[in-house]
């Protein structure tokens, strides 16, 4: 099995390239020690590009090889390790090849001259090993093992500059939001382990659709409607993708994940491991019945509205770009809830591209920021900070151009592949709204509520990506200074932003075929809608897929003028200035200052949740010790030793007394009888004589 | 039965005698000579149950081995016997108390 | 020599003790490179027995059986399964190596090492034993060195801690002496062999003791015993203060092996011999894992105290072990052996950690530190393992077995193992959240010249590292050698269970 073989290497080099970093990294720094990282990484993108290659050449969607073996055997309780590679998984590899083999590139300039510099090419090692690992598992134990590692390693990385207190609370943030998704997918598993006996994705949906679900439910939460328990375990499941794709509520980790390097954000926190939780529910999709398809299109519809409207007001540019991420994330996870499986998965690719292109390319903004904050000796003003950039273009024409084309496609141009997969989702949720009537949502009316999201979210992207364009490369420069001190960042930063820039167009992911406005391209020929396993009240596929080609052209305009009243407004507002933003911003009033502070969900959080759980725990403690031991534990142990202490009084009044009483009584006895003991045999004779004899008398008569 | 008898009387006089002799005399040999007297009578008993009672041989044997023991004890008791007077120039049990308190 | 394998390990130790308690108080290596000597060679007495051992026989094998008082049917008999294994390789693995974290005893080394190695083969003893009143005499002899080594060379309220330590074990130990000798009056011979007893289960469950249920009883009298030990809430309150004043090398035996004795005298005598009982007290037991879980973890969020973090992390991971072996399923019960088994190491990483950075500052204080990552980074690195095995990071063995209870735990306390997956967030907070006050943050200037871990303290942790990256990475090997016994003792509470009506 050659595939499996390829992606096991794949797996292997960058914990390679983790373990050197760690042990030798440090001896290695100065001496190009990094290239020994970058290569091992790029001879995995060099295997995805084979497998991908392959793939092509085979042109089979349901081409697929799987291989496993027992990692541990209890009798009647076992766990398999194995590999899955499947059409969906060589596009996923490739996709955190590309981007993470562009980062290491990027991140040779953009972190030289760090403090762990070794350290941080590890982290991305480890961090690169654990997102193979999600993306080639073929069961949800493997899959939630790599889930925790990529968390650690995001952990890592956004505490990389821990000296700075908010980038460590940023990683512990992250890490523990993370996990408490990580409790609900946890759940699912168990569920998914008690009633169906296995995790593999097959076996397991062999035996949903076979009946052995609904048997192996049992006495389960009281003997549960096996349908019902089926519905929780994906959304269970669904909530670690909540965790690890930042959606509502869970996602407020992600703008202060910003902490990290920007290389980081772009890898992890933009184009990869966000897109994990995606990827994962893509995974489950065929066991996703029409309730919890519901609940995941509502979660993703309102984070894509929601993270948008916050986008709007921030002015630090990896703020912008990380609820952007937020709201696009929610798009691909609306798009699997709507049943739009092919357009969800397809967005995660080209969103990978965009995004973490604009991550780079604003990276490469905040670095040559630094580099001129750095001459002029200005260690106050905030290098991410919009407000002090403008009409950067002159200065930083390819990053400008780059920026241009991400900027485009994510605001859903014809001509950029954002435009092919939002359209794709845009279309879903039309479709969706129109003809689709299982599942809670759509029972309740609520249908129209996607599209709705949708389309404005749509809207609201265009405007603050192009007030995000003008604010930092258009008009006057704010600062003349610094401006004066910018200009064109090194090769190593511009080249990987302008292959991404490349990847960022419409052709390459919609050949054979030229068509920028969508048509079927090979990525829809190789992926194709996954088939639910529900047994009963299954999603309606067939439905959906004609009312999503009815829903195309609609919803393709719809959201053209969407596109376009946003970015006309961006230009109206930030470009002609021919609006007032500040005043806009006054007649909002307290809609803006909500948007500002995040709508204040940090806030809730920390003083609804964290603070008097905290409290609890230090009552908890305090009860521990101070009460329970005290009193209670300490208590009767004093309780003891006074009693102790009265039966100490006690004894030698009564107990003592009583013994030697019996003392007083025998001394004196001793006393009186030791004149019988005179110590001559005959006297002692006679005693006995006169024992005999009265023995003899008292037997005679 | 009239031979038997007549055995017991011989060894109950002979036991009496002892006894008395034991018990009045302070001359540590006498009552030795006593303590053989009661040991002879035990002899006589046991030759006399053996012959009429039970016609076995261990009586005898049990005389033979008193005398034994009485030869052994009265080797052991004129030592000591020695010893006192080496001590206090006489035999007089009754000056023999040193352990008394 | 090949027949005597398990008395040869379990006094070794104290035959080195001996040997210590000959030589001059003055020839300090001497005293100390004989400790090594004697855990060294009980350490490869384990890995011979290791080697001898068959995995595929799931029943007591390297019997030794002799009569010892026949008079009372009391005897000698050692004998190991797939439950003590893991625990007869783990006690002489931490024990060694809290030899060496205990180096730098200030004071009476002699009388230090000597009790050591006396409590060393006090604890081997108990694991290996398989009459109960042998059993018993092993749980006691631990108890009188431990006492000492805490109230000798332990912290500021060291005599409090040794104390109490003391009273609330002994408070234990009666408890489960009466329950003792009610099973060995139970049956007619009368005896302690744990084997006949658990054959007799079912005839003991049907006795009555005071007008109740003999079982019943017997495991109340039992489960006082052994829960001073686990310890189960709300008999913990001694663990924290003892393994707070106790010297690191202490807490490390004290967490690392002492707490499994509790759940190994539960797993070996309760629940084979009153298997009834049992069922009829696991939900009590999986509510008491609970309260362990949640109860310790949010102590040990709220701790300033390194120490006792660590100290309230125990009862933490002990309450998966109780959680999983509750459950009477294979899944459950291999994963709360296997969890005994990984909290010894990973604890005792953890406390000699906390003994490393205390030798050096003087003070546990978390809030105390800042930013010392950037003075000693191999020290932050090996924390950072540390902690993150602690809090069940896959990968690192911890992961599994807290995977495996929860997993066994589930189909039978369904809504219990919900609550307890909030463990798992707390974990990560109270560990994430010291390390990062201890580790990250600017520099406090008092540790300007913070030492680095030194080499000795390092090659302490290091074969605790390989051993839970190993199991992490492949945990089959140490599953494989007791889940053959564990899922027959599942079998017996089972079976037993069926025909008490369960």
């Amino acid at each position: 099995m050659p595939m499996v073989n390829l992606s096991i290497i794949i797996l292997v080099l960058p914990l390679i390239s983790f373990v050197f970093q760690m042990f030798f990294g440090r001896r290695l720094e100065g001496k190009k020690g990094e290239w020994i990282s970058i290569s091992l990484v790029l001879v995995t993108l060099l295997l995805a590009i084979i497998m991908f290659a392959n793939m092509l050449f085979d042109y089979q969607p349901d081409f697929r090889q799987e291989a496993q073996f027992t990692w541990l055997n209890l009798g009647s309780f076992q766990l398999e390790m194995g590999i899955l590679v499947d059409n969906i998984t060589i596009i996923m590899l490739l996709v955190v090849a590309i981007i993470s083999g562009l980062v290491h590139i990027y991140s040779v300039e953009y972190m030289k001259d760090d403090v762990r510099y070794s350290r941080y090419f590890g982290f991305l090692g480890i961090f690169t090993f654990s997102m193979y690992g999600i993306t080639i598992a073929n069961n949800l134990f493997m899959i939630y093992c790599f889930w925790e590692l990529v968390g650690l390693s995001s952990y890592l990385l956004i505490g990389h500059w821990w000296e700075k207190k908010s980038a460590a609370d940023a990683g512990k943030k992250a890490f523990i939001v993370n996990r408490i998704g990580d409790i609900g997918m946890f759940m699912g598993l168990m569920i998914v382990a008690t009633v169906a006996g296995t995790f593999n994705y097959e076996l397991l949906f062999e035996r949903i659709g076979n009946g052995a679900w609904a048997a192996g439910v049992g006495g389960l939460f009281g003997g549960v409607d096996p349908n019902t328990l089926l519905t929780w375990a994906g959304v269970l499941i669904f909530m670690g993708a909540i965790g690890k794709s930042a959606q509502f509520p869970l996602h407020v980790w992600l703008p202060d994940a910003m902490e990290g390097p920007t290389p980081v954000s772009a890898l992890i926190h933009a184009a990869t491991m966000v897109a994990a939780g995606v990827y994962l529910t893509v995974r489950i999709f065929p066991m996703l019945t029409p309730n919890a398809m519901s609940f995941i299109a509502l979660i993703g519809g309102f984070t894509a509205f929601f993270a948008a409207t916050i986008a709007i007001t921030q002015n630090d540019i990896k703020k912008v770009l990380a609820y952007s991420t937020v709201s696009q994330l929610g798009y691909m996870i609306m798009a699997l809830g709507t049943g739009a499986y092919v357009a969800g998965f397809f967005h995660l690719v080209t969103h990978a591209m965009f995004k973490g292109l604009l991550f780079l390319a604003s990276g490469s903004v905040i670095h040559m920021m630094h580099h001129s904050l750095h001459k002029l000796g200005d260690h106050e003003t905030d290098a991410q900070d919009m407000r002090n950039m403008g009409g950067l273009r002159t200065k930083m024409p390819i990053t400008y151009t780059v920026f241009l084309i991400a900027s485009l496609s994510i605001s859903g141009i014809p001509l950029f592949s954002g435009f092919l997969s939002k359209d794709a989702i845009l279309a879903g949720t039309w479709a969706y709204a129109a003809h689709i009537h299982d599942g809670w949502l759509a029972q309740a009316h609520l249908g129209w509520l996607l599209p709705f999201f949708g389309f404005s979210a749509a809207l609201i992207t265009a405007f603050y990506m192009f007030r995000l364009m003008f604010m930092t490369f258009h008009g006057e420069p704010k600062n003349k200074a610094i401006f004066d001190n910018m200009h064109e960042a090194p090769r190593l930063i511009t080249v990987p932003i302008m292959v991404l820039g490349a990847l960022s167009t419409w052709i390459f992911f919609s050949l054979p075929s030229f068509n920028p406005l969508g048509g079927e391209g090979w990525f829809h020929h190789l992926v194709q809608q996954a088939k639910s396993v529900v047994p009963t009240g299954a999603f309606d596929a067939e439905t959906f897929a004609h009312g999503l080609h009815a829903a195309h052209y609609p919803a393709m305009y719809t959201s053209l003028i969407v596109a376009g009243l946003g970015i006309g407004l961006a230009v109206l507002i930030y470009l002609l200035r021919e609006i007032d933003p500040e005043k806009i911003a006054i007649r909002l009033g307290v809609l803006y200052r909500g948007s500002l502070n995040k709508w204040y969900m940090d806030e809730i959080y920390l003083h609804g949740i964290i603070r008097p759980f905290l409290k609890g725990c230090g009552a908890v403690a305090t009860f521990d010790m101070e009460i329970y031991d005290h009193y209670v534990i300490d208590g009767v142990g004093r309780r003891v030793k006074s009693l102790a202490t009265g039966t100490g009084v006690a004894d030698d009044l009564v107990v003592d007394g009583a013994v030697n009483l019996f003392g007083i009584i025998f001394q004196w006895l001793g006393w009186t009888l030791k004149f019988v003991q005179t110590g001559k045999i005959q006297n002692y004779l006679i005693y006995v004589l006169i024992g005999v004899l009265m023995v003899y008398l008292i037997n005679v008569f | 039965m009239h031979a038997l008898s007549s055995y017991l009387i011989l060894s109950a006089l002979l036991f009496s005698l002892g006894l008395y002799t034991v018990i009045t005399r302070k001359n540590a040999v006498a009552i030795l000579m006593g303590i053989e007297l009661i040991l002879n009578a035990a002899n006589v008993n046991f030759i006399a149950f053996s012959k009429f009672v039970t016609h076995h041989v261990e009586g005898h044997l049990m005389a033979v081995f008193i005398i034994m023991l009485a030869a052994a004890e009265a080797a052991v008791a004129l030592a000591i016997i020695l010893n006192l007077y080496n001590d206090h120039g006489n035999i007089n049990v009754d000056e023999a108390n040193a352990l008394k308190r | 020599m090949g027949a005597h394998l398990l008395t040869l390990v379990t006094f070794i130790p104290v035959l080195g003790g001996i040997i210590i308690a000959f030589i001059p108080r003055e020839k300090l290596d001497a005293i100390r490179w004989t400790a090594v000597a004697a855990t060294a060679l009980q350490l490869l007495v384990s890995f011979v027995i290791l080697g001898s051992y068959d995995r595929m026989n799931p029943d007591i094998q390297m019997v030794e059986h002799y009569s010892w008082i026949p008079a009372f049917n009391i005897e000698y008999f050692m004998g190991i399964d797939g439950l003590s294994l893991p625990m007869v390789l783990l006690t002489p693995f931490i024990s060694f190596l809290a030899i060496f974290s205990s180096w730098k005893i200030p004071k009476a080394q002699k009388g230090y090492f000597s009790l050591f190695l006396l409590l060393d083969t006090g604890m081997m003893g108990v694991f290996v034993s398989l009459d109960f009143f042998l059993f018993y005499i092993f749980w006691e002899v631990m108890l009188l060195p431990m006492y000492f080594l805490i109230g000798m060379w332990g912290g500021p309220k060291k005599e409090y801690a040794a104390i109490k330590f003391f009273l609330y074990t002994l408070f234990g130990s009666v408890l489960m002496l009466l329950g003792m000798l009610a099973l060995y009056f139970s049956l007619e011979p009368h005896t302690f062999n744990m084997i006949i007893l658990r054959d007799a289960a079912p005839e003991i469950g049907q006795k009555l003791l005071l007008g109740m249920n003999a079982a019943k009883v017997i495991f109340m009298l039992l489960f006082v015993g052994f829960a001073i030990k686990v310890p189960i809430f709300p008999f913990h309150t001694w663990l924290p203060l003892a393994h707070v004043e106790a010297p690191t090398a202490i807490s490390v035996i004290l967490a690392g092996i002492l707490l499994k004795m509790g759940t190994y005298g539960f797993l070996r005598i309760s629940w084979p011999v009153l298997p009834s009982a049992t069922l009829w007290f696991a939900l009590p037991m999986a509510i008491l894992g609970l309260i362990n879980i949640i109860y310790g973890a949010m102590a040990a969020l709220a701790q300033k105290d390194l120490k006792k973090m660590v100290a309230y992390s125990s009862i933490n991971h002990m309450g998966y072990v109780l959680l999983g072996m509750s459950a009477m399923t294979a899944a459950g019960m291999n994963g709360a052996v296997f969890q005994m088994f990984n909290h010894g190491t990973i604890t005792a990483m953890l406390f000699m950690l906390v003994g490393v950075v205390y030798d050096r500052a003087h003070h546990r204080d978390i809030d105390g530190f800042g930013g010392i990552a950037a003075k000693v980074p191999i020290y932050a690195g090996v924390v950072a393992l540390a902690w993150f095995a602690g809090l069940g990071l896959p990968g690192l063995s911890g992961f599994i077995s807290e995977a495996l209870c929860f997993i066994g735990a589930f189909p039978v306390f369904t809504w219990i193992t919900i609550f307890a997956t909030l463990g798992i967030v707390l974990n990560a907070a109270y560990f994430l959240w010291s390390y990062q006050r201890i580790f990250f943050g600017p520099l406090n200037p008092k540790y300007e010249n913070l030492e680095e871990i030194n080499k000795r303290e390092l090659w302490t942790l290091i074969p605790l590292a390989v051993v839970v990256i190993f199991l992490g990475i492949y945990p089959a090997p140490m599953l494989d050698l007791m889940s053959g016994t564990l899922n027959q003792l599942v079998d017996i509470v089972k079976t037993a269970g069926m025909m008490a009506g369960f």
